[in-house]
């Protein structure tokens, strides 16, 4: 007797993707289809789909969708989320949608901590115009706007959104999570959950940043793009979680007169 | 007997799957596909471990993962 232990999750149309082999579009849209079933709310969430290479995201997705100007799906989703407060919003937007053309809007709908969901998908360079420099992208990284590699001092440095976000008051969960290996891929799948649960049981914001590799655009296959995002992206994007409210603090032990004194010749020692 | 199902119509040939595959049971298929991809293929399905490191690997979900489990045990036979 076979069981299935693994198949297309519900809210994954049955089409197939017009992404480059290997771009892991297909993986982080996978991630958010599961998360949409997981949590039920496939019958009242709406997706605001970006400019970019997920620009046609709403024939993949089985809910409802908007497609948003480029940059503004956070503007669009706030005036959906305003407007509707029961139903499910997220946004899933590319890195030259967010961090570049869509900053102001970006920042501004984190800082006011309206009740959106945000699937990230930072792959360091603009996929869909033809591999043009993003603001992710790495320093000394060849795009076809800066054939000799990026340089600090003429284009600035690798925008960290990630870190940004955790600064912000209104946002309550920020981590950055990678797709190059089955393990990463667990970690990021479990950070999509959090970051729905944010929304399902907090109404907050919750930001996940995916790295993600473009095999078309950094000219290298498809495995190799995905060793690129570990040694490369990994070092200039450092992985993990920046920020969860939502989180239970640690539990300390109960203070003892004996831990008071502990405590107190520590502080003395860590002033000296 | 632990098996996949690959889609070949929805496989584009990124080959993650075959890197991904600890007991090496996929492999390259020299057939295209009507895209024109060369999709892969399973062999080796006795050395399967449904473990399901190509499915989640698979940007494409083109993967369907089957475990072989064991037939209940009758409440008879677990008796004994």
């Amino acid at each position: 007797m076979s069981k299935v232990i693994f198949e297309r999750p519900r809210y994954l149309c049955d089409k197939v993707t017009h992404y480059c082999a290997g771009c892991t579009h297909g993986t982080a849209h996978r991630l958010v289809a599961e998360a949409i079933e997981h949590f039920g709310v496939g019958e009242k969430a709406v997706a605001v789909a970006p400019a970019g290479c997920s620009v046609m995201l709403y024939k993949y997705f089985d809910v409802d969708s908007v497609e948003a100007p480029h940059g503004r799906a956070l503007a669009v989703g706030t005036g959906i989320k305003r407007a509707r407060p029961d139903l499910f919003v997220f946004t899933y937007q590319g890195d030259g949608d967010l961090a570049s053309i869509g900053l102001c809007e970006t920042m501004h709908a984190a800082n006011r901590g309206e009740g959106i969901t945000v699937i990230y998908v930072n792959n360091a360079v603009y996929g869909m115009t033809g591999g043009q420099m993003a603001p992710t992208t790495l320093l000394g990284q060849r795009t076809t706007t800066t054939p000799a590699g990026r340089k600090h001092d003429n284009e600035g440095h690798p925008l960290k959104m990630a870190e940004m976000m955790a600064t912000l008051e209104g946002v309550l969960y920020s981590e950055r999570v990678a797709l190059y290996d089955p393990k990463q891929i667990r970690r990021a799948r479990k950070a999509i959950f959090h970051a729905f649960e944010v929304q399902t049981k907090h109404n907050g914001f919750g930001f996940v940043e995916v790295l993600s590799a473009c095999p078309t655009n950094l000219h290298l296959s498809p495995v190799q793009s995905q060793k690129w995002v570990e040694n490369e992206m990994c070092a200039a994007f450092p992985l993990g979680l920046y920020k969860d409210v939502t989180a239970k603090p640690p539990e300390l032990p109960a203070a003892t007169p004996e831990a008071e004194v502990n405590g107190v010749s520590q502080g003395t020692c860590h002033a000296v | 007997m632990n098996t996949i199902i690959i889609d070949t119509e929805r496989c584009k040939g990124c080959y993650l799957c075959i890197e991904a595959c600890p007991k090496n049971c996929i492999e390259q298929n020299g057939r295209p596909n009507a895209s024109g991809n060369y999709p892969v293929q399973f062999v080796l399905a006795s050395e399967c471990i449904a473990c399901a490191l190509c499915a989640l690997v698979c940007p494409d979900v083109a993967i369907t993962v089957f475990r072989h489990v064991k037939e209940a045990k009758t409440a008879d036979t677990a008796m004994a």
